[in-house]
């Protein structure tokens, strides 16, 4: 396999390639009839995710900095430039962005009626925004692609959306543009103050700021991707706009749009601001408010009567064991909110597919209108009680794996914390089992739930990957695992590395050399890396 | 020269100014902005005595100006007219908020 | 390129392979892959009768598989996949306990992938075969195969049969993941995933919202467990780096003081993982509602194996529960609480499933008595002989249900089929059930020479032994102990004897139309009652103490297998044995009233017998109606024990209904109000000071004028004069 790739030279291309195809179908899909539009979204998403499957052979994680990087000069009097990378934290995302859009995609056939050339080149421009935030290491590009999900999600939620759905789309577009704004003034200090008039992602590393500014800075990135995350108190844009979304929206919205405020905070937050992500009153606020976003959701979701909503909650609560993962500042924690992410991006997205097709079906989202659906519907009652269970984290699920590890690295160094943490667990089956319960046991006491259709092959088409890997993940996460630690170890030794000139230097010439020749000859100068000890034995 | 030539051309300005703010009928707004404009030529005009050309330079840009204005403004106020069956200004106010 | 965990990194999980050296184990991993493989067979078969089931119900009939001559595929083949899978691993579970050398000293450790691997974390999935996981092994599919086979009669009749054995055989597995599992680890992956399966087989009639509600209770209840467990073992984790038994019960004395705060705290959260899976107090309330279940179920998960987990994995953690005496003395009285409190509860139930739930609670309380005080043989001991008796009473009260069940169908009205009250003289229709039963009754009765009287005398003699050791400083607490211990040991007698003359003897209730249809239940349930029957009998003779063997109970020096178990689980019990002897000093030989262990066998075994002989005539001269007119126990002290100290109402009223309403408030009031509340200002100020500003815009073009002449006059006054 990996030959293959390298004699079709897949690393020069893929990165570009995923960014530009999905715009490529844009186009397609507008220049098409609205009949064929789906059909055609679909073969973009899927190509695009085959292609991106290639990543999991070719990539590798080597000393943890970028790979595959390619940079090209764009608006060059401002020291911007196009730069791609990606590495051990990215290219999961970059998988998982890939996969949800072609599942969502697949998903909306039935949910979406109206306009669809527009619904489909809206989900296909998304894609586009998405990949290319995670793939950019250029952080004017980074803004861009980051500016750039907000209106084809904007534009999703307000004209394929519920009853509610402009106030719903206003909600998200202005929570999430404040928390922008501020971010650009931000990153246009660092720009400033850093002198080099570059962009790139090691001028940003190599600003020297001084604490009282990493502070300041801290703040803004922090509310920008806090908000996209969501922390409490800042989510409650998130039940309206999931409540309000069709059916891929809220895929996508949950497993990929949400992942980019986590994914903000281990690529830009913590590198950029070292000295203040360490700041133990900082520490603190990010941990309390993470423990406050699992407990408090897992209440307000248990008492929730319409559905969505419910797993809405439920996303803030997931979202909050990355937070504490992340802001644990230890390698397990870190690993763990990585697996979280990528397991609640499965979990969360197949339980609003599953949602969806109960809409599908009898056109109502409240809970006590199901009932008994289990007896009528046993491949989808099979399905939801899995998807379920993945989602309180039973073990041998993808949820476990990451809850697990994200309340260990916090109990390393935070014990009150993950202990109060830990009741979270309690609150998952205190939300979840009762909907469960109610939609699929009791007694089938509706006659129109009685002919509520099971599965269609299409559907099990979908569903049948998403619990593959919440069970591929739960049994052996050893491989993303692996992929993901040389690049969590970068961020985690340049949070915690010792005193800040010496750091300085030293990331760096890492940084410089990943960039050079990133896979040709990971270990150039021994004198300038450190030793990669860490990296486990691999095999082609 | 310079003092009774500004001076006169302040007075036209005002006058101008007055009548933009207190008349009501379009046409005579109209010849009011003309007679404003009319006054910072003179005053172009004037100065350019002492500056240099670049004073009459730009009265004629305020000439031309002028004189595209009328012929848009006249035709609106007539397609106005049309509507309304009159040119006060206080009888169409649609344009707010 | 990435291919999987490679050796280099199983390596460096820090296992210790070993198996080469001492003793290869024949093919342990297919012993846990043959339930998984019958769990997926079942399922698929399950899946494609669920298909005829719900495309019938669409069309608004009822789908019978059983109304042709045969039964479809879906309905035959679980018959033979789901006890078959059982028997194979049963016999290969048999195959390595007798291959397993007796002096085997360390654990055989067979690795098989890296589950979860990490910088600092490794925890491989891998199999620990030892000791006590080879007699938990044993027990699990050993049993487990005879209620198999016992529920093929059971539930043959049941639609969704094929989607039972999936569950029951799933359940197996994790089971078996539990007790073979490698680290503490792998452990909680068993200890979850029987919860799981214990949830899905309460709520296995799910169209029925009390069942249902049922499974949600036992699985929450069991999720407030088991923050317990992760909790200790992440302080665990923080200690040692590793999740592994080996290296961490080789390493606990010289890391831990003994008595620390921090091994009590370990232990102590490990006990609240115990006791929510084990049903101990203050989690035992989702036991009884458990019951919902088939009845088979219960006897396998809510009786012999899924709940003695508890037992299991504090005799596993034994080395831990050594280093704190303080825990030891919290687990003692929990379990002695327990066993207390359950017994009176089942003292005035009705329901026959009830009492042996209430029954097992208390028995399991015994187990955790044993283990707190130090006896960790004596516990194991117990949980096997349980598992014999325990299983075979429900097997039997299932028998009874069944054959109730049949009459129920045929008799007139409304009959409460598992209400003792409608039963009575049942011994005329179902002779062996009834025989069997007694024997189990005489068993946990603790009745010489049955296998309850070895074990349940083992506990309550260690209690009485280790509260006179000299320097333990809870001997006093020990003493009380075993005073409840003795109380509850006799309550039991009478609880039981009560349950079988009110089903057994006595005239019938069950109204005459009915009781034409009673029956004997089918030799494919029978067979699994009678084997059970005579475990019951000899099951106790695996361990007779070498006190006792010279005396009656040991026949004067003829029985076998003297001390068998306790030699057998040495290797595993012997550190903490030497670590609470060094700090409790030896255990005394005499009770705390005084009197050897012969003469506290032989009164106990006396009082049991006056027991069941005195209640035999008290319950069997009481006059019972039929429960449609009968209003309950009468009495102060008889309704709170009949409403079961009330511990439902309380919870609802302190837990339930507060985090309820704290969920309603936080949701109306935090995030609707003052969040959003916030949210919707800042949208609604910025209307309204445009709606405020908008109203300059007049409309009037003189007015605009009038404006712009003043601003520039501002302009230029202020150029001019500032």
């Amino acid at each position: 396999m990996t030959g293959l790739l390298a004699s079709i030279l897949y690393e020069d291309w893929i990165l570009h390639a995923l960014i530009w195809l999905p715009l490529v179908g844009t186009a397609h899909v507008l220049l098409t009839s609205a009949e064929r539009a789906k059909d055609i979204a679909f073969r973009w998403s899927a190509l695009v995710f085959v292609l991106s499957l290639g990543l999991w052979w070719s990539f590798d994680p080597g000393d943890g900095g970028f790979t595959m990087v390619s940079t090209a000069p764009w608006i060059e009097s401002w020291g911007v430039s196009y730069a791609l990378g990606i590495d051990g934290i990215s290219v999961f995302m970059v998988l998982l962005t890939t996969f949800t859009s072609a599942i969502a995609i697949l998903g909306s056939f039935e949910y979406v009626k109206k306009r669809r050339k527009a619904f489909y080149a809206l989900m296909l421009l998304l894609e586009m925004g998405v990949v290319g935030f995670f793939l950019a290491t250029d952080i004017f590009l980074f803004y861009v692609f980051f500016e750039l999900t907000l209106v084809p999600m904007y534009f999703i939620v307000g004209i394929w959306g519920g009853q509610r759905r402009i106030y719903a789309a206003i909600k998200f577009f202005l929570y999430t543009a404040v928390g922008s704004l501020l971010m650009l003034v931000a990153i246009l200090y660092v720009y400033f103050s850093s002198g080099t008039g570059s962009f790139g992602y090691e001028a940003f590393m190599n600003a020297g700021l001084s604490l009282r500014e990493q502070l300041w800075l801290f703040a803004a990135f922090a509310l920008a991707f806090g908000i996209k995350v969501p922390i409490f108190p800042f989510h409650t844009w998130l039940p309206d706009a999931h409540v309000e979304a069709p059916t891929p929206g809220s895929v996508i919205l949950a497993s990929v749009l949400l992942k980019m405020g986590t994914y903000g905070f281990l690529r830009f937050l913590l590198p950029f601001f070292p000295e203040a992500a360490r700041h133990p009153v900082v520490v603190m606020v990010m941990l309390v408010l993470g423990v406050v976003g699992i407990i408090y959701a897992a209440w307000v979701a248990a008492v929730q009567p319409d559905a969505k909503k419910l797993v809405a909650y439920t996303s803030v609560a997931h979202m909050g064991f990355v937070v504490i993962g992340v802001f644990a500042l230890t390698l397990n924690g870190l690993q763990g909110g990585m697996v979280v992410m990528i397991s609640h991006g499965i979990s969360t997205g197949a339980l609003f597919l599953l949602l969806g097709m109960m809409y599908e079906r009898r056109h109502s989202r409240l809970i006590e209108d199901y009932g008994g659906i289990g007896r009528v519907a046993p491949w989808f009652a099979t399905a939801f009680v899995i998807t379920a269970l993945a989602s309180i984290g039973l073990p041998g699920t993808s949820g476990f794996v990451g809850e697990f590890l994200a309340l260990l690295g916090t109990f390393e160094t935070h014990m009150v914390v993950a202990a109060i943490a830990a009741t979270g667990v309690v609150f998952a089956a205190y939300y979840m089992l009762p909907m469960v319960q109610r939609v699929l046991f009791n007694k089938l006491d509706k006659p129109e739930n009685r002919t509520f259709a099971d599965l269609t092959r299409r559907e099990m088409a979908i569903m049948a990957p998403l619990v593959a890997l919440m069970i591929w993940i739960g049994v052996h996460p050893t491989p993303f695992l692996e992929r993901m630690e040389p690049s969590i170890e970068v961020v985690l030794e340049r949070v915690e590395g010792a005193p800040r000139a010496a750091v300085e230097t030293m990331e760096g010439a890492t940084m410089v050399e990943a960039t050079v020749n990133p896979v040709e000859d990971p270990s150039a100068d021994p004198a300038i890396l450190p030793a990669p000890a860490n990296v486990p034995a691999r095999e082609d | 020269m310079l003092t009774p030539a500004l001076l006169l051309s302040a007075v036209i300005f005002v006058i101008g100014t007055l009548g933009v703010i207190v008349r009501k009928n379009a046409i005579i707004i109209f010849l009011c902005i003309e007679l404003q404009l009319n006054a910072v030529n003179l005053a172009f005009v004037a100065l350019s005595r002492y500056t240099g050309i670049e004073g009459q330079l730009y009265v004629f840009f305020v000439m031309t100006v002028a004189a595209a204005e009328a012929a848009v403004g006249l035709a609106i106020i007539i397609s106005i007219f049309r509507h309304y069956e009159t040119v006060n200004v206080d009888k169409f106010n649609l344009l707010k908020w | 390129m990435v291919t999987g965990v490679s050796a280099a990194s199983l390596a460096s999980a820090g296992m210790a392979v070993q198996a080469a050296a001492e003793w290869q184990p024949i093919l342990p991993g297919l012993i846990v892959l043959l339930p998984l493989l019958g769990f997926v067979l079942n399922g698929i078969l399950a899946l494609q009768s669920a298909r005829h089931s719900s495309a019938a119900l669409r069309e608004g009939r009822d789908w019978d598989p059983f109304a042709g001559a045969r039964p479809p595929a879906t309905h035959r083949l679980p018959t033979w996949i789901g006890p078959g899978v059982m028997g194979l691993a049963f016999a290969l579970a048999l195959l390595n306990f007798l291959g397993m050398p007796a002096d085997l000293h360390d654990p055989v450790v067979v690795p098989y992938w890296g589950w979860i691997v990490t910088g600092d974390l490794s925890i491989a999935a891998a199999i620990q075969l030892d000791q006590l996981s080879m007699v938990m092994t044993l027990v699990v599919t050993g049993v487990g195969f005879l209620i198999h086979v016992f529920s093929v009669g059971y539930m043959g009749r049941d639609p969704g049969y094929p989607r039972y054995f999936a569950y029951l055989n799933l359940f197996v597995f994790f089971m078996l993941v539990l007790v073979l599992g490698s680290g503490f680890a792998t452990m909680f992956v068993g200890w979850e995933g029987v919860g799981l399966c214990s949830y899905l087989l309460i709520g296995y009639w799910f169209s029925d919202r009390e069942k249902s509600d049922a499974g949600k209770k036992a699985f929450i209840v069991n999720r407030i467990g088991d923050v317990g467990f992760l909790l200790a073992m992440f302080l665990l984790f923080n200690g040692f780096g590793t999740l592994d038994f080996i290296p961490i019960f080789a390493g606990a004395e010289n890391h831990f003081a003994a008595g620390g705060v921090t091994i009590t705290a370990i232990t102590l959260l490990l006990l609240l993982g115990a006791a929510g899976k084990s049903a101990q107090l203050p989690l035992h309330i989702w036991l009884p509602d458990a019951m919902a279940g088939p009845t088979p179920v219960s006897a396998l998960i809510h009786a012999a194996t899924m709940v003695t987990a508890g037992v299991y994995m504090v005799a596993r953690s034994s080395v831990l529960f050594a280093l704190a005496p303080t825990s030891q003395a919290v687990v003692a009285g929990v379990g002695v609480l327990t066993a207390l409190v359950a017994a009176t509860i089942a003292m005035q139930q009705y329901d026959i499933k009830k009492v042996l739930a209430y029954s097992t609670v208390s028995q399991l309380g015994f187990m955790f008595m044993a283990v707190g005080v130090g006896a960790f043989t004596a516990g194991i001991f117990h949980l096997v002989t349980h598992a014999f008796f325990k299983a075979l009473l429900f097997l039997g009260a299932g028998a009874v249900i069944h054959a109730m069940h049949d009459a129920a169908h045929h008799g007139d009205g409304h009959l409460d089929e598992q209400d003792m009250r409608n039963m009575g003289g049942l011994r005329k229709y179902m002779p062996v059930t009834c025989a069997v039963m007694w024997i189990a009754t005489l068993a946990i009765a603790g009745i010489w020479p049955f296998a309850g009287f070895f074990s349940k005398d083992e506990i309550i003699w260690y209690t009485a032994a280790w509260a006179g050791a000299e320097s333990n400083p809870f001997g006093q607490l020990y003493a009380v102990y075993w005073g409840l211990a003795l109380l509850t040991a006799l309550l039991t007698a009478f609880y039981m004897t009560r349950l079988m003359v009110m089903t057994f003897h006595g005239a019938n209730r069950t109204g005459k139309a009915a009781s034409s249809h009673l029956h004997e239940a089918p030799n494919v349930m029978t067979v699994p009652l009678i084997v059970l029957a005579v475990l019951s009998v000899f099951g106790g003779w695996i361990n007779v103490p070498n006190a006792l063997s010279d005396s009656f109970a040991g026949l004067w020096g003829s029985l076998p297998m003297t001390e068998w178990l306790h030699h057998w689980l040495e290797p595993v019990t012997h550190t903490a044995a030497e670590i609470q002897v060094a700090g409790f000093g030896e255990a005394a030989h005499a009770a705390p009233a005084g009197g050897g262990e012969v003469a506290w066998a032989l009164i106990s075994t006396v009082a049991a017998a006056v027991i069941v002989a005195a209640a035999v005539m008290f319950v069997g001269r009481r006059k019972y109606v039929p429960a449609a007119q009968d209003a309950g126990p009468r009495g102060a002290l008889p309704r709170f024990v009949y409403n079961k100290w009330y511990f439902d109402e309380l919870y609802d009223a302190v837990i339930v209904r507060p985090v309820l309403a704290l969920s309603r408030w936080c949701w109306k009031a935090i995030d609707t109000v003052v969040i959003d509340g916030f949210v919707n200002f800042t949208g609604n100020f910025a209307r309204l000071a445009g709606w405020a500003t908008s109203l300059f815009q007049t409309g009037q073009v003189n007015m605009y004028a009038f404006v712009l002449t003043l601003g520039v006059l501002f302009v230029l006054g202020a150029a001019v004069f500032l």
